[in-house]
């Protein structure tokens, strides 16, 4: 391996959102492995994700961790300019959860809610509430989530549909930047909120919030954050993107490493970063979270960096994202759109840098979401890949290549008739 | 949309700037400007603004949350949109260069828009420039400070006048090359270790 001089190494420049899923890029500068690829990586923290988007937009960024349909809005150009862009790496899976305020959670707890962040009873109990507030003509819930073109909107919006609650009609959805979810939840601005860690275990830290359910519950192996870029950048600096690439992942690898997460929890808790305690930061990193006060809970594939292929681009993400944003009415289903959301995400990208490594990659780019119930040997690279299990709390599946039939077989969306 | 009953919402928490670009939307004509200096319940403040132009600057974490009005046309009356047209890109970058983003209902026409970002960018700037100049004079006040300190040290100590206590501080910055205030700074720091 050739260590360069930092002189000499190409700079590279990042944007990134504090929170605990950035991790891949903060190991990668910190730890040696973006330099052992020749590369400077320079990051700098944001504050907003219209920031980050925008700042990639005109090239104050090269790169950036983003939300994961944020490119693909971008490239689609819904809620801003057209800027085509590209993901040819996801910065993980899972690590956000839902938390609502320790009152919500009282009423959830005596509608039946049970303790160990089951979707499906908690998503019954919060119906419940909803219908007594109707009932009782109080004001709807407000629940806050991070982007419009976020996982946590869509995750939040399939889980509170498929429980029979109409996420425009039944309760109000508002926007709260993550730095702000704890004091809005204190403040009772919000009753509850769906952002990633760690700021959910901070919440139960301060005794205000409960964490009800995760998004591994709701969606195992789904996805969160992702590198994005434009396409520009991507097509002008191939052999960059592909050292970039192959940093992120040894650095994904060091990072899913259990024997690192105590050094990786003191990194990332530091003021530059999260700047929080570190045992809170550990948390997220080892899925034992503390659902409610001394309530521990082991959440399996809580967040996963880079092994199991979690750091792989799948195109039925994107796709599953897509259907999402039409299906809430963001995006208009044109062969255009569908087109544009299929080629933000890059499965080739990820090849051609990570080939010459020992790194089990899938043979397909797409897979049926939720297919998998259990640990599946599947067809890879160097036939060492096991994915899974994966799949939807509610047991349905996402196929790809039938995209208009799935948004098609909920009741509750945008132009539907569901709800309470 | 008549011109003349334009509607615009600042949202700044740094008051100094967010009264810099009030005013001078107000000496451009616009009748109607409010702030928004408070975090708490921003969209249902901007709702009942219904302003035709939301004005943010970029270190507002706050942004995240107007984003949100592109979306959900059931929160504002009318649809907001980004301030620029596709082509603009030189808008943008200097907008974003000045740290400021403004949002904009749909259907102003393009000229009015154009002016407005205009004017928030170059107020903007200006903030900057104030803000770079009051750090200079703060930091001249403070030198002149330490350096009248020292001249009455020397003056004390080594029985000079004025202006020989200040020719000595002069020469010595000289022949150092350092600045004369670093100078008089270390006769006052090296005088508090002598008492």
């Amino acid at each position: 391996m050739s260590q360069r001089s930092p002189s000499s190494n190409d700079l590279i420049r990042a944007a990134f959102i504090p929170l605990l899923d950035c991790s891949v890029l903060v190991v990668a500068a910190e730890k040696g492995f973006a330099a052992r690829e020749g590369l400077d990586l320079q990051l700098t923290r944001e504050l907003s994700w219209a920031n980050v988007r925008d700042r990639v937009s005109i090239g104050h960024f090269d790169v950036a961790h983003m939300l994961a349909p944020l490119p693909i809005a971008s490239t689609i150009g819904v809620g801003h300019w057209t800027v085509p862009m590209v993901t040819p790496l996801s910065m993980g899976q899972g690590g956000h959860a839902f938390t609502v305020s320790t009152g919500l959670w009282r009423g959830l707890a005596a509608a039946g809610a049970p303790e160990n962040g089951d979707p499906v009873l908690i998503g019954q109990a919060l119906r419940q509430v909803i219908r007594a507030r109707e009932r009782t003509g109080q004001p709807p819930l407000t629940f806050g989530m991070v982007f419009p073109f976020s996982c946590h909107n869509y995750d939040l919006r399939y889980w509170l549909a498929a429980s029979g609650i109409h996420p425009d009609r039944d309760v109000r959805l508002v926007v709260v930047p993550p730095p702000f979810t704890v004091d809005s939840l204190t403040a009772g601005h919000i009753d509850a909120f769906c952002v990633g860690e760690p700021w959910n275990s901070l919440a139960v830290a301060a005794g205000v919030g409960r964490i009800a359910t995760t998004k591994a519950a709701l969606w195992r192996g789904g996805p969160d954050k992702v590198l994005g870029m434009q396409a520009e950048w991507a097509e002008a600096n191939p052999d960059r993107l592909g050292r970039l690439l192959r940093a992120l992942h040894h650095a994904g690898m060091w990072c899913d490493d259990p024997g690192n997460h105590a050094e990786l929890a003191h990194l990332m808790a530091g003021p530059r970063f999260l700047d929080c305690p570190p045992e809170v930061a550990r948390r997220g990193l080892s899925g034992n979270l503390l659902l409610g006060e001394a309530q521990a809970h082991a959440i399996p594939d809580f967040i996963m960096f880079a092994d199991r292929a979690a750091n792989f681009p799948w195109t039925s993400h994107a796709l599953w994202m897509f259907s999402q944003m039409v299906r809430w009415g963001q995006v208009e289903f044109t062969p255009q759109t569908l087109a544009a959301a299929q080629s933000t995400f890059r499965p080739d990208l990820y090849r051609a840098a990570l080939a010459g490594l020992d790194v089990a990659m899938p043979k397909a780019n797409a897979k049926v979401e939720g297919a998998l119930a259990e640990p599946t040997p599947v067809a890879s690279s160097n036939g060492k890949l096991m994915l899974g299990p994966d799949g939807f709390f509610d047991g349905q599946r996402f196929d790809p290549d039938d995209i208009e039939r799935y948004i098609a077989s909920f009741e509750i969306r945008a132009d539907g008739a569901g709800g309470l | 949309m008549s011109e003349k009953r334009l509607s615009i919402a600042i949202i700044d928490e740094n008051h100094l700037r967010a009264a810099i670009l009030e005013d001078g939307l107000r000496a451009s004509g616009v009748e109607t400007v409010t702030v928004i200096r408070e975090r708490a319940n921003l969209l249902r403040k901007l709702v009942m603004i219904d302003p035709d132009v939301v004005i943010i600057d970029l270190e507002n974490p706050s942004r995240d949350e107007l984003e949100q009005m592109f979306q959900v046309s059931r929160v504002v009356a009318r649809p907001v949109a980004m301030f620029v047209d596709q082509s603009d890109t030189a808008m943008i970058e200097a907008a974003v260069d000045a740290g400021v983003s403004a949002y904009i209902v749909d259907g102003l026409k393009s000229e009015r828009v154009k002016s407005i970002v205009d004017m928030a960018i170059s107020r903007f700037n200006a903030f900057s420039r104030l803000q770079t100049e009051l750090e200079a004079a703060r930091n001249e006040l403070a030198d002149r400070k330490v350096i009248e300190r020292a001249k009455s040290i020397l003056m004390t100590s080594r029985q000079l006048t004025e202006e020989q206590a200040y020719d000595l501080l002069r020469k010595t910055a000289m022949n150092q090359s350092q600045r004369l205030a670093e100078i008089a700074k270390s006769v006052v720091i090296a005088a508090g270790l002598l008492k």
